[in-house]
């Protein structure tokens, strides 16, 4: 993908229209390699969804180009098709009406799998994803872990040889999660590329070989997920329960020789404080600063990717 | 072969879906006896049997293409708040045929109510449509319910287009009713109307059913509305080419 653009035109107005021209994806370049689980990490209206959506081939790029296993996404959209998968979360893209084996035999016919073949897979991947015994029922009736793992089994049935998953765990507990994760990890292991977009930093974090982090539809940061960690926090975080710190204790903390950033998270009656420093150790010095009040856990940790995403995305 | 199983699957699928609301099916078949209802209770006041006949064909195909109108236009609006507008453009096989069940879907469900308006205009109007010759018949209605439905397919590329064009299939509901002769003889509309009438395939195709049920030649009525019906079907896949591109550039394909 080289210098991919997408500009979206928004119109207002009914007498007076007026045209707005909002900058989905500015210029965004990366490889994704064979093989490889590839994250997109991003807050909302980043543009992953319309990075992806122009791999897929449901969005004209504006501007750059991009590939997709050597076939060009807008001259040759059919043969990028035939190759690709694509999931997303929630509750749609699914007929309710119908059960979850129509669903898969309709969508089988469309992404062209052999005749013959087609109730075996549809079998193999109801068991993979854990519907046996479910698949005749309507989709109506089904929770939306079962619903995301039939998107799963939807975006497999052609054995594409690259998936691309666009935030498949929202909404779904923690154990569908897990599951989904796991089947995931079966994918790219049985030789999948796959392209994850995802709010969950541990997501990423356990799954993705690589990530790229964008905001403001640019790519701000890529890397492993430990040269991420370690290219926008370094050092290390001290992590500390207080109760009733005023705005100029955390002042006085941030102004602490050594302290890159506080971040203060409210949880009931306390203030977790997140102190990043650049490897010194500061808690003797932090914890002066609070003296006074009342405290619980104090720790000293790694940085999380969150932490590196949360001051990457910060920093746009 | 495989185009073709594909379309199979694809009807077969649709009328599936597209027929399992108790609510949806009753309606299709309800809604135009109403107006079947008050176009017996009008042409009965001319005592002329014959154009009693004739109406009660006539409103018969009337659901089939209000069935096709309406919802081959708000379906394309169904399917893009199902999410699955977009599964279908991204699938490889070629958009057309996978639009073209859909609308066939449509018409065919319209086709119940061809069968209830029949039944309706016997029982409470005594309206006894005679069939001369039921194999002509049975060739007669599902090349015109076929050419309905590529009709209504031509009408949908617009609802992939924009998002709110499903409001062209309302809009061309009575219309066509009225453009095609279902109640009225094309003679009694103004001659500036007729071109638009022969251009379209319900005209002929419901003078082709008059023609089977009163022992008249459906032919070359019917080669016109198979004729219209196959060339539908062909604009309809160059446009679909052409609209789908510019869906994906205006990105109309997704609600938001």
């Amino acid at each position: 993908m080289r210098d991919l653009r997408r500009t979206y035109v928004a119109h207002t107005g009914v007498l007076r229209r007026s045209r707005k021209l909002v900058d989905a994806v500015q210029g965004i370049t990366f490889d994704v390699e064979a093989g490889e689980l590839f994250g997109l990490l991003g807050p909302n209206g980043a543009g992953k969804t319309t990075t992806i959506k122009m791999l897929i081939t449901l969005l004209l790029p504006s501007g750059g180009s991009a590939r997709v296993l050597g076939h060009d996404v807008v001259t040759d959209p059919r043969a990028v098709r035939r190759r690709v998968g694509y999931v997303f979360g929630g509750d749609r893209g699914l007929y309710d009406r119908l059960s979850a084996w129509d669903n898969l035999r309709y969508f089988a016919e469309l992404y062209g799998v052999p005749p013959r073949e087609q109730r075996a897979r549809i079998g193999e991947l109801v068991e993979k994803v854990g519907l046996t015994g479910r698949e005749r029922e309507r989709v109506e009736g089904f929770s939306r872990g079962m619903r995301q793992r039939l998107h799963i089994a939807r975006g497999m049935l052609h054995r594409p040889d690259v998936l691309f998953l666009d935030e498949p765990t929202i909404g779904i507990d923690p154990v569908g999660a897990r599951e989904l994760r796991a089947t995931v990890a079966e994918l790219v292991a049985g030789g999948t590329t796959v392209v994850l977009t995802t709010h969950y930093m541990f997501e990423a974090d356990q799954l993705c070989d690589r990530i790229a982090v964008i905001a403001g539809g640019r790519i701000v940061a890529s890397g492993t997920p430990t040269e991420l960690k370690r290219l926008a926090v370094g050092g290390r975080v001290v992590e500390i329960d207080v109760f009733g710190a005023a705005d100029d204790r955390l002042s006085a903390v941030r102004a602490v020789p050594g302290v890159q950033t506080v971040t203060v998270e409210v949880r009931g009656a306390a203030q977790v404080l997140a102190v990043r420093t650049d490897a010194a150790d500061v808690t003797p010095e932090v914890l002066r600063c609070l003296d006074g009040l009342p405290l619980g856990r104090v720790a000293n940790r790694e940085p999380t990717l969150e932490d590196a995403y949360i001051e990457l995305v910060g920093s746009v | 072969m495989s185009l073709l199983r594909l379309v199979w699957v694809g009807y077969v699928m649709q009328v599936r879906l597209r027929s399992r609301s108790a609510f949806d099916g009753a309606l299709s078949i309800i809604w135009p006896l109403f107006f079947a209802t008050t176009a017996f209770l009008v042409v009965r006041q001319s005592g002329d049997s014959d154009a009693l006949v004739a109406t009660a064909v006539g409103a018969s195909v009337m659901g089939v293409w209000s069935s096709t109108s309406t919802t081959s236009a708000s379906s394309m609006q169904q399917e893009r708040r199902l999410g699955t507008l977009e599964l279908l453009v991204a699938a490889p096989a070629p958009f057309a045929l996978v639009m073209i069940p859909l609308t066939l879907a449509m018409a065919t469900i319209g086709a119940y109510s061809m069968a209830a308006t029949l039944i309706w205009g016997r029982v409470l109007f005594g309206i006894d449509v005679p069939i001369a010759s039921p194999a002509v018949m049975a060739v007669a209605v599902p090349i015109t319910v076929a050419s309905v439905g590529m009709l209504g397919f031509l009408l949908s590329m617009a609802s992939v287009r924009y998002r709110n064009a499903w409001a062209l299939g309302n809009a061309t509901e009575y219309p066509i009713w009225l453009i095609c002769g279902f109640l009225v003889p094309l003679s009694a509309l103004p001659g500036w109307v007729h071109p638009i009438s022969w251009a379209l395939a319900p005209t002929w195709g419901v003078e082709a059913i008059r023609a089977a049920s009163t022992g008249g030649s459906p032919w070359p009525d019917l080669a016109r509305c198979l004729a219209l019906g196959v060339a539908y079907a062909a604009v309809g896949a160059i446009l679909a080419r052409v609209v789908l591109r510019s869906a994906r550039q205006h990105a109309s394909l997704a609600l938001s």
